[in-house]
C-alpha cells in the first residue's frame, strides 16, 4: 500500500518558510529581545527537520547540497575571526564595536560586530544539530 | 675539577668508553684495558698516605645544586682513604682475576666491565662524599650496579631471583636512609656530614634525632647484611665469583660499616646507637656463623661467613662508640674496639677476597662448588690449597695470621664490656663475651670444614664434571697477593697501624682528640697469658671437638622448622603483598560503574558533611526570601510528581515521557522566573533530547527490552537521599551566607551604553563573556563530530564484515 503524504508535504512547503523567517527574526532580534544565535539556529534546524520528516533524507540533501560538518567549522571560524579581528585594532581579544550607520534602503541602522559572533553561534548550532540528526538517521 | 673528583668520575668515563674499546679490539681480553684504571687509582690513593697520616685532609667542592645546598664535596680523610685503598686495590686484583675467570668468547664481557666500573665509581663516591645527598646518590648507584652484576647471567632463574631480592632489600634500606638524611638536614639545616658533626651535642635532644638514627641504621644494616636483612647475601652468590669476591665480601657490604663509622661522631652519644649496633652486630655474628656450618655450597659458606664477620665488625663499632662516654683518652679501653673494627675490616677484605677467589678456582677447575662432591684436591691443586689454608686459618682466628690478631682484639673489646658502667651494661654486658665466644667457635668449625672437606680426603673424580687440575698462574696471582697480605699483616701489623689505622680511627672518633694529639695504635702479636688467649684456646679445643662430632649434632639444624626461617618470611611477605594487593584491587576495581559511582557519592557525602560540621557552616537565614505564589507551588508539585514517576515507572517509555514533562516544567519555571531566552532554549532542547531518548529506546535489543520495575536497593536509596540532603543543606547554607552583593548591577547599567544592546542575557553571552560562548560552541562541534565518528567509523563492525567476506571467499 502506498501512502500519500500530500497534506503533510503541502503544509510543510508553507510552514517551513514561516519557521525559517521566525528563526531569522529571533536571530536578529537577539541583541535587544529574547532570542539570539542559539535559539535561531535550533529553530532553523527545526525547519529542516520538518522537511526531513515530510520528504526524505535524499530529497533534503538535494535541496541543501552542502555538508553540515563544514557549517560547524565555518561557524567556529566566524566566532574566532570576530575575536581575532579586534586584535587588529589594538584592543583585547573579542572586544566588540558598534555604531549607528545610515544605509541605503534600510535607513538608520545599528550595526554591531557581536552579530558576526552570533552568526558563528548560529552556524555551529545548525551544523551540529543537522549533523547529529542526519548521521543518526542515515545509520542502520 | 680536582684530582679527587677526577678519581671518582674516572670509572664512569671509562665505563662509557668500554663498549667502543670492546668493538675495536676484539682480539684482546677487554679486562686488560680495565685493569689500568684501578691500578692507577690505587697508586694515586697510596700517594695520599703521607698527607693523611699527619692528620691532613683533602677537600674539594664541585657545585651541583648550590641553591639546595647539594654540592659534590669530596672529602678524603683516614676512613675514606682506608676504603678507597680497599676499593681500588681489591678492585685491581679482582679485575685481574676476572680476566682469567671469564671467558672472552662465551661471556658478554663489555656488559660485565661496564657494570663493574659503575660499581667501582659509585663506591668511591660513597666513601668520598661529604654531602649526604651525594652520598645517597652513589649509595643507590651501588645498589643498582650490584643488581646488574648479580643478575649478570640473566638467563638463569636463580640469578634473577637473587638480584631482585638484593635489590628490594637494599633499596628499602636506601630509601629509609634517605629519610634519615633528610631528618638530619631538617634538624641541622645542612647536608654536610662535617657541619652536622659540629652540632652533634645539641642534636641529641631533638625529637627527630631517634627517628633519624633508626632510619639511617636501617640503611646501613640492609646494605651490610645484618640480622635480619642478611638473607639477600647468600642468594647474591649467583653472581660470577669475581663479583662475589669484590662486592659481597670486600666493598659493597662494607658500605654499611662505612656509614656507621662515618656517622659515629653524630649519633654515638645516644645510648640507642650503642645498643642497636652492638647487639644486632653480635647477634648477626653468632647466628650467621651457626648457619654457615650447615651450608654445603662453598660460596654459601663464604656468604654466611661474610655476614658473620660483618656482624663482628658492626658490633665492634657499636662497642667502640662507648668510648665517647668516657672523656679521657689515655686509658680509654673502649677505643680499642674501634681499632679492632678497622683492623678486622682490612683483614676480612684480604682473607675473604682470597677465599672467594679460591672458591672460584675450585668451581672453575672442577665444575662444582658442592663440598659433598669435592675432596682430595690437596695434591691436585697445591697452590690453591696453600692459599686456602692461609685464608681459612686467618678466618678462624689462628696465629700467625692477621685474623688471629683482630680476633684477639675482638675478645679484648667484648671483655671490656664487663667493666662498663653505663646503659645497664653491668647486668647485660655478660651477654657479649658469651655470644662472641660462641660465634667464634662456629667460625672455627666452618673454616675447618671449608678447608678439610674441599682439599683433604678422597678425590671423588667420578662426581666431578671436569678433570681437576691446577689453575693458570694468572688466576692464582690475585689470591696469592691477598694471601701474602694476610701473612704480612699477621707478622707486621704495625705497618698498617701508623699509616692507615690511626688516621681512620681519628676520623671515626674525632671528638676524643686534642690538638696535635693522635691515637697511638700498637698491635702486639704476643700479649701475654690472659683471658683472651684462653678464650682462643677454648675456641680451638671446643671447635675441634665439635667438628669431629659434627655428624652427631648436625641434626639440631633440623630442629628449627623451615617455616620459621627468614627466607620463608621474605617469600611469604612478597607473596602476601602481591596477593593482597591483587585481591584488594580486584575487589575495589570490580569493573562495575555502579560501584564506582557508589564510591564517588559516598566520598562526596562524607567530605562535604565533614567540612560542613568542621567549619560550622550549616546555617538557615529566612530574612531574604521571596514570597511563594500559587504558580510556583503548582509547578513544583508537577516536577515532584514527574520525578517520582521516573523512579517508579514500570516501562522505560513512561520514564522518558515523565522526564520530558519535567523538562517542560523547568522551562515553565523559566518563564515564571522571567528568563525568556532560557525558556526558549530549554523548550527546544528538551524536545530534541526526548526525541533522542526515544530513538535510543527504539533501538534497544529485543532481549533486554523486557519491561521491569527498577529493583529497590537500600544502599542506593540511602546514598541518593544522602546526596540530595547534602546538596539541599549546602544550597540553603550558601544562600544564608551571602557575603557580598552580586555583580549583576554592572551588567544592567552598561548593557545599553557600553555594549549597544538591549537583551542582557544575549549581551553577556556574546559580548561581556563571549569567550565562554566560543568554547561552548566548540564543545557542541566536538560532540557532533564525535557522534558522526562513532556512527560512521564502526571499526570493529568493519573488521567483522571483512572477516565474513574472507570466510565466504573460502
Amino acid at each position: 500500500m502506498k501512502t500519500s503524504d500530500v497534506i503533510l508535504q503541502t503544509m510543510t512547503k508553507v510552514i517551513s518558510f514561516i519557521i525559517v523567517l521566525f528563526a531569522l527574526h529571533l536571530f536578529f532580534a537577539g541583541h535587544y529581545h529574547p532570542g539570539g544565535g542559539f535559539v535561531g539556529g535550533l529553530i532553523t534546524s527545526g525547519a529542516i527537520v520538518l522537511l526531513l520528516l515530510a520528504y526524505d533524507i535524499k530529497t533534503v540533501a538535494k535541496i541543501f547540497p552542502f555538508d553540515y560538518k563544514i557549517l560547524i567549522g565555518l561557524g567556529l571560524l566566524f566566532a574566532v575571526g570576530t575575536g581575532v579581528g579586534s586584535l587588529f585594532f589594538g584592543v583585547p581579544f573579542l572586544t566588540h564595536a558598534f555604531g549607528h550607520f545610515h544605509l541605503p534602503l534600510l535607513g538608520e541602522t545599528s550595526l554591531h560586530t557581536a552579530v558576526l559572533f552570533d552568526t558563528g553561534v548560529y552556524l555551529v548550532v545548525v551544523g551540529v544539530t543537522m549533523t547529529i540528526i542526519q548521521t543518526i538517521g542515515e545509520s542502520e | 675539577m680536582s684530582s679527587l673528583h677526577l678519581a671518582i668520575f674516572s670509572p664512569f668515563l671509562m665505563a662509557i668508553l668500554i663498549p667502543f674499546i670492546f668493538k675495536l679490539f676484539r682480539k684482546l681480553h677487554i679486562g686488560w684495558f680495565v685493569l689500568i684504571l684501578p691500578s692507577i687509582l690505587f697508586l694515586f690513593f697510596l700517594s695520599k698516605i703521607p698527607l693523611i697520616k699527619d692528620g691532613g685532609v683533602l677537600k674539594a667542592t664541585l657545585n651541583w645544586i648550590p641553591s639546595f645546598d647539594i654540592n659534590f664535596v669530596a672529602y678524603l680523610d683516614g676512613l675514606g682513604l682506608l676504603f678507597t685503598l680497599l676499593i681500588t686495590g681489591i678492585g685491581s686484583l679482582v679485575v685481574l682475576y676476572s680476566i682469567f675467570y671469564l671467558d672472552k668468547n662465551k661471556e658478554k664481557l663489555h656488559n660485565f666491565y661496564v657494570y663493574l666500573l659503575l660499581f667501582m665509581g659509585a663506591m668511591l663516591g660513597v666513601v668520598l662524599s661529604d654531602n649526604l645527598i651525594v652520598l645517597y646518590t652513589f649509595w643507590e648507584l651501588t645498589s643498582f650496579s650490584s643488581f646488574l652484576l648479580i643478575g649478570y647471567w640473566n638467563t638463569r632463574e636463580r640469578s634473577r631471583y637473587g638480584a631482585q631480592k638484593s635489590m628490594l632489600i637494599t633499596v628499602f634500606g636506601g630509601l629509609s636512609m634517605l629519610g634519615g638524611f633528610i631528618l638530619l638536614s631538617i634538624m641541622t639545616g645542612s647536608f654536610s656530614i662535617h657541619e652536622i658533626m659540629l652540632q652533634s651535642n645539641t642534636l641529641i635532644s631533638n625529637e627527630l634525632f631517634l627517628p633519624a638514627l633508626i632510619l639511617v641504621l636501617l640503611g646501613a644494616f640492609t646494605k651490610s647484611a645484618q640480622f635480619p636483612f642478611y638473607i639477600w647475601l647468600p642468594d647474591a652468590m649467583e653472581a660470577p665469583t669475581p663479583v662475589s669476591a669484590y662486592l659481597h665480601s670486600a666493598t659493597m657490604v662494607k658500605a654499611g660499616i662505612y656509614l656507621v663509622a662515618r656517622l659515629t661522631p653524630i649519633f654515638a652519644l645516644h645510648g640507642a646507637w650503642f645498643w642497636i649496633i652492638s647487639l644486632i652486630g653480635i647477634i648477626t655474628m653468632c647466628w650467621a656463623s651457626f648457619n654457615a656450618v650447615k651450608q654445603t655450597d662453598l660460596k654459601g659458606i663464604l656468604a654466611f661467613s661474610t655476614v658473620s664477620q660483618l656482624g663482628l665488625i658492626m658490633s665492634l663499632l657499636g662497642l667502640g662508640s662507648a668510648s665517647l662516654h668516657y672523656d679521657f683518652l689515655s686509658k680509654n679501653i673502649y677505643m680499642g674496639a674501634i681499632v679492632a673494627a678497622v683492623f678486622h675490616l682490612i683483614n676480612h677484605a684480604t682473607f675473604k677476597g682470597s677465599l672467594f677467589m679460591v672458591a672460584g678456582i675450585v668451581d672453575h677447575e672442577t665444575g662444582t662448588r658442592d663440598i659433598r662432591k669435592l675432596g682430595g684436591l690437596m695434591y691436585v691443586m697445591p697452590i690453591t690449597f696453600t692459599i686456602a689454608v692461609v685464608g681459612t686459618l686467618s678466618m678462624a682466628g689462628l696465629p700467625p695470621f692477621n685474623g688471629f690478631l683482630s680476633k684477639e682484639m675482638f675478645f679484648t673489646s667484648v671483655l671490656n664490656v664487663l667493666q662498663m658502667n653505663i646503659f645497664q651494661m653491668e647486668t647485660w654486658g655478660i651477654l657479649f663475651p658469651i655470644l662472641a665466644w660462641l660465634g667464634s667457635v662456629f667460625t672455627f668449625i666452618y673454616s675447618i670444614l671449608l678447608l678439610l672437606k674441599t682439599f683433604t680426603g678422597k678425590l671423588q673424580e667420578e662426581k666431578l664434571d671436569k678433570k681437576p687440575h691446577e689453575a693458570p698462574l694468572g688466576m692464582l696471582f690475585s689470591p696469592i697477593v691477598l694471601g701474602a697480605l694476610v701473612i704480612i699483616f699477621g707478622f707486621f701489623p704495625n705497618i698498617l697501624s701508623r699509616n692507615i689505622l690511626e688516621p681512620a680511627v681519628a676520623s671515626i672518633l674525632p671528638n676524643l682528640l686534642q690538638e696535635n694529639d693522635r691515637f697511638a695504635v700498637h698491635i702486639r702479636f704476643w700479649h701475654g697469658f690472659n683471658l683472651e688467649l684462653l678464650m682462643t684456646i677454648g675456641v680451638v679445643v671446643v671447635g675441634i671437638l665439635l667438628y669431629l662430632t659434627l655428624k652427631k649434632w648436625r641434626n639440631i639444624y633440623n630442629i628449627f622448622p623451615k617455616r620459621f626461617t627468614l627466607n620463608r618470611f621474605y617469600e611469604k611477605g612478597i607473596d602476601i603483598t602481591e596477593k593482597g594487593s591483587y585481591s584488594f584491587t580486584r575487589r575495589l576495581m570490580n569493573g562495575s560503574i555502579r560501584s564506582y559511582l557508589i564510591y564517588i557519592f559516598i566520598f562526596f557525602i562524607g567530605i562535604v558533611t565533614f567540612t560542613l560540621f568542621k567549619k560550622d557552616a550549616i546555617k538557615m537565614d529566612t530574612t531574604n526570601l521571596a514570597p511563594i505564589g500559587i504558580y510556583e507551588i503548582t509547578l513544583a508539585v508537577i516536577i515532584i510528581l514527574g520525578s517520582i514517576t521516573i523512579l517508579g515507572a514500570k516501562s522505560r517509555l513512561t520514564s522518558i515521557i515523565a522526564l520530558g514533562a519535567v523538562g517542560y516544567t523547568v522551562s515553565l519555571f523559566y518563564i515564571l522566573f522571567r528568563a525568556p531566552d532560557l525558556a526558549l532554549t530549554q523548550l527546544v532542547i528538551e524536545t530534541v533530547s526526548t526525541a533522542l531518548f526515544l530513538l535510543a529506546f527504539y533501538h534497544l535489543p529485543q532481549l533486554s527490552r523486557k519491561e521491569e520495575h527498577i529493583g529497590f536497593k537500600l544502599t542506593n536509596a540511602l546514598i541518593s537521599i544522602g546526596v540530595g540532603l547534602v546538596i539541599t543543606i549546602v544550597a540553603i547554607s550558601a544562600h544564608s551566607n551571602k557575603m557580598f552583593d552580586s555583580i549583576a548591577k554592572y551588567y544592567i547599567e552598561n548593557t545599553h551604553d557600553k555594549a549597544g544592546g538591549g537583551n542582557l542575557v544575549n549581551v553577556i553571552l556574546v559580548d561581556f563573556r563571549g569567550f565562554d560562548t566560543m568554547f561552548e560552541i566548540s564543545v557542541l562541534g566536538i560532540a557532533a563530530l564525535g557522534i558522526y565518528g562513532m556512527i560512521k567509523l564502526r571499526l570493529s563492525n568493519q573488521k567483522k564484515q571483512q572477516r565474513r567476506m574472507a570466510d565466504e571467499n573460502k
